[in-house]
C-alpha cells in the first residue's frame, strides 16, 4: 500500500515544483526549440568573439582578390572590393543582434509601462492610450520604421530606435490585454484587501504574473527585429557604410548577381538561419510557458 | 449591429487625429531647422525663406498642424520638392503598380495558404502538418529581399526564364505585365501564405473540435464535407479578419519587393523620397498607407459581423 502511495507521489512530482522550473523541464523537452536556442547561442558567441575567429579584418580590401568564389583562403569568397565575406558575416552579426536586443529592450522599456498604467488605471486614459496605440498600429510597420530613419537620419543606432519605437505598441497592447484579465483575480483582490499601495499591487502582484506571454513576444519581436533592421540596412537606412551589416551587403550584391552570387548567399543565410531559430525558440517557448499543453 | 457599426466607425476618428498628430510630429524629429533640411542641397536664403512662409514654420505649432490638417483633409498632401509635383498625384500614379503587385501576391498567398492550412489541421498532429508548419515558419524567417535575390539568380540568371527587373503595364502588353510580376508577387505573397496557413490551421483546429462537426461526422457525412462544408465555411470568419491585419505586412513587404526588382511603385516612391530629402512625399504615402489600412480593417469588422450570423442583433 505504501509502496504504491510513493509510486503515485513520484509520478506527480513535479506537482509542488516552482512554474519557471516546470516551464524549464518542458522547454528542453522541445527539440525544435532547443536547436533554434542552439543556433542563436552559437551567433552570440560569434559576434562576442568576432575579433577571435574572423580570418580577415571586415574592412580590409584587397584589389588584387575582387569577387572571387569561395576558396580555401577565403571560405566564403571576396566581394565587389576584395573583402573577405565570412569575416564581414561574422563582424555583421554584431548589427543584427545588437539591432535585435535593444530595439526590443527599448520597446519593452516604454511599452510595459505604458501598458501597465493604462490596463490597471483603465476609464478615460485607457481610452486615450488605446487610441494612440491604434493609430501608431495603423501605420505598417517597416513604412513607419522607414519614415522615423529617414526624418531621424539614416544610422544603426537610429534605425534601432525606429525599430523600437514602432515595435512598442505590441507591447504595451499586449501588457493591457493582460493586465485586464488578471486585474480581478481573486488574488489581486486579497493584495488589494492586505493593505498594498496601488503601485505594489502593479509591480509585485500583477507583473510577475503576465511576464510569460512578455518573454514570448519579446522572442518573436527579437526576430522581426532582426529582419526589420536588415531591411533597413538593404534599402540603406540602417548600418553605414564600410561598416558590415547583413543587409547592407545584400544590397552590394543585387548588383552582382551574375558575376558573383556567393556575394548574396551567405549574408542571406546567416539572417534566414538566425531568424528562423528565434521563432523556433519563441514558438517553443510559448507551448512550454502555455499550462493547457503538456 | 447597427450600434456596433455605429461605434465602430466612431472609433476610426481618433485614430486617424492621432495618425494625423503622428505623421506630423514626423517633420519635428529633423534636426535643426526644417526650412533648412527641407530645402536639401539647395541653400538658397530665398528658397529656404519660400520654404518658411510656404510651410508656415514662422507659426506655432498648433497652427502649422490646423493649416497642414485642412490641406490634407482637401486632398492637398504638399508639393515634392525633388519632382515639383503635387505629392497626391505622385501617389495616385504609383498606387496602380503596387495594387497589381498586391492583388496578384495576394491570390497566391490565398491559393497556398488557405488549403495548406485546411489539410495541416484535418491531418493534425501527423507528419503532413508537421511539415506543413515547418514550411510555414520557414515562409516567415525568409527575409523576403533575400527570397527575391535568389529567385532572380534561379530564374533569370540561371536559367534565363524571367525577366530580372522592370515593369511593363498591362496596357502595353498583358504577357509581359505578368512575367515581370510573377516573381515580385510570389516572394510578396510567401510571407503572407505562411501567416494565412498558421491562422486557417488554427481557426479549423477550433471549429473541427465543436460539437456540430461531431453531429455531422455522426450523420455519416464524407470527410472531405465535414471539413469543407462544415469546419470551412465557420473557420474562414476570422482568417478574414487577420488577413486584413496582415495586410500592413504586405505593404511593408511591397516596399522592399519593389526595391529588388526595381518596380516603379508605391514602395519606390517612399524608398527614392527618403534618399532625395523629399519629405512631403514620405508623409504623404505614411499618411496615405495608415489610412487604407484603417479602412481595410473596418470593412473586415463589418464583413466580420456580416458574415457570423451570431453577432446579427
Amino acid at each position: 500500500m505504501t509502496a504504491q502511495i510513493l509510486e503515485v507521489l513520484s509520478a506527480e512530482e513535479t506537482i509542488g515544483e516552482p512554474p519557471w522550473l516546470r516551464a524549464v523541464r518542458r522547454l528542453v523537452k522541445r527539440r525544435a526549440a532547443m536547436i533554434g536556442l542552439g543556433v542563436v547561442v552559437f551567433f552570440i558567441l560569434i559576434a562576442a568573439a568576432a575579433p577571435l575567429v574572423s580570418p580577415y579584418d571586415p574592412l580590409a580590401t584587397s584589389w588584387t582578390a575582387v569577387r572571387k568564389a569561395p576558396s580555401v583562403a577565403h571560405l566564403f569568397g571576396t566581394d565587389e572590393i576584395g573583402r573577405d565575406v565570412l569575416a564581414r558575416i561574422i563582424w555583421g552579426s554584431r548589427a543584427s543582434l545588437l539591432a535585435g536586443l535593444v530595439s526590443v529592450m527599448l520597446a519593452l522599456a516604454v511599452g510595459v509601462p505604458i501598458g501597465l498604467v493604462s490596463g490597471y488605471v483603465g476609464g478615460a486614459l485607457d481610452a486615450l492610450v488605446m487610441r494612440i496605440i491604434d493609430a501608431m498600429l495603423a501605420i505598417p510597420f517597416l513604412i513607419l520604421a522607414i519614415a522615423l530613419a529617414a526624418f531621424l537620419g539614416p544610422s544603426l543606432s537610429n534605425a534601432m530606435i525606429a525599430i523600437g519605437i514602432t515595435q512598442m505598441p505590441i507591447f504595451a497592447r499586449l501588457t493591457r490585454g493582460q493586465v485586464l484579465s488578471v486585474k480581478h483575480e481573486d488574488y489581486i483582490e486579497a493584495a488589494h484587501a492586505i493593505g498594498n499601495p496601488q503601485y505594489r499591487v502593479v509591480l509585485r502582484h500583477i507583473f510577475p504574473n503576465i511576464v510569460p506571454p512578455l518573454l514570448v513576444q519579446a522572442t518573436l519581436a527579437t526576430a522581426a527585429a532582426i529582419i526589420a533592421e536588415a531591411s533597413l540596412s538593404f534599402l540603406g537606412l540602417g548600418q553605414q557604410p564600410p561598416d558590415p551589416s547583413w543587409g547592407s551587403m545584400l544590397n552590394t550584391a543585387k548588383n552582382f548577381m551574375a558575376q558573383a552570387p556567393w556575394m548574396a548567399i551567405w549574408p542571406g543565410l546567416a539572417i534566414f538561419s538566425l531568424v528562423l531559430s528565434l521563432n523556433l525558440f519563441g514558438d517553443g517557448l510559448r507551448d512550454a510557458l502555455d499550462p493547457r499543453r503538456e | 449591429m447597427t450600434t456596433f457599426l455605429l461605434r465602430r466607425i466612431a472609433l476610426i476618428v481618433p485614430t486617424l487625429f492621432f495618425v494625423s498628430l503622428l505623421i506630423f510630429g514626423l517633420q519635428q524629429l529633423l534636426p535643426g531647422d526644417p526650412a533648412m533640411a527641407l530645402a536639401g542641397e539647395d541653400r538658397d536664403p530665398a528658397v529656404i525663406a519660400f520654404l518658411r512662409q510656404k510651410y508656415h514654420l514662422d507659426q506655432p505649432l498648433p497652427v502649422r498642424y490646423a493649416l497642414w490638417i485642412e490641406g490634407v483633409v482637401h486632398g492637398d498632401l504638399g508639393e515634392s520638392i525633388r519632382i515639383k509635383r503635387p505629392v497626391f498625384d505622385l501617389i495616385a500614379e504609383k498606387l496602380p503598380v503596387t495594387g497589381e503587385l498586391a492583388l496578384i501576391a495576394l491570390l497566391i498567398s490565398l491559393s497556398i495558404g488557405i488549403p495548406a492550412g485546411i489539410i495541416a489541421a484535418a491531418k493534425n498532429g501527423t507528419a503532413v502538418d508537421y511539415g506543413t508548419t515547418m514550411a510555414a515558419l520557414w515562409g516567415l524567417s525568409i527575409p523576403n529581399f533575400w527570397l527575391g535575390i535568389l529567385l532572380i539568380l534561379l530564374f533569370s540568371v540561371e536559367l534565363g526564364l524571367l525577366p530580372a527587373s522592370g515593369f511593363v503595364s498591362p496596357g502595353e502588353s498583358l504577357r509581359q505585365n505578368l512575367l515581370t510580376l510573377i516573381m515580385p508577387a510570389f516572394v510578396l505573397g510567401n510571407a503572407f501564405a505562411a501567416g494565412m496557413m498558421r491562422h486557417t490551421r488554427s481557426a479549423m483546429l477550433q471549429v473541427l473540435g465543436m460539437d456540430y462537426i461531431r453531429a455531422a461526422r455522426a450523420k455519416g457525412l464524407s470527410e472531405v464535407s465535414v471539413v469543407l462544408r462544415h469546419g470551412l465555411r465557420n473557420a474562414l470568419i476570422p482568417v478574414v479578419t487577420l488577413a486584413a491585419l496582415d495586410f500592413g505586412a504586405l505593404l511593408s513587404g511591397a516596399v522592399l519587393t519593389e526595391q529588388v526588382f526595381t518596380i516603379p511603385g508605391f514602395g519606390k516612391l517612399i524608398v527614392d523620397a527618403v534618399f532625395n530629402r523629399d519629405y512631403a512625399v514620405v508623409q504623404g504615402v505614411v499618411l496615405f498607407t495608415a489610412f487604407a489600412y484603417i479602412l481595410l480593417n473596418l470593412f473586415a469588422d463589418i464583413a466580420y459581423v456580416v458574415l457570423n450570423p451570431r453577432l446579427r442583433t
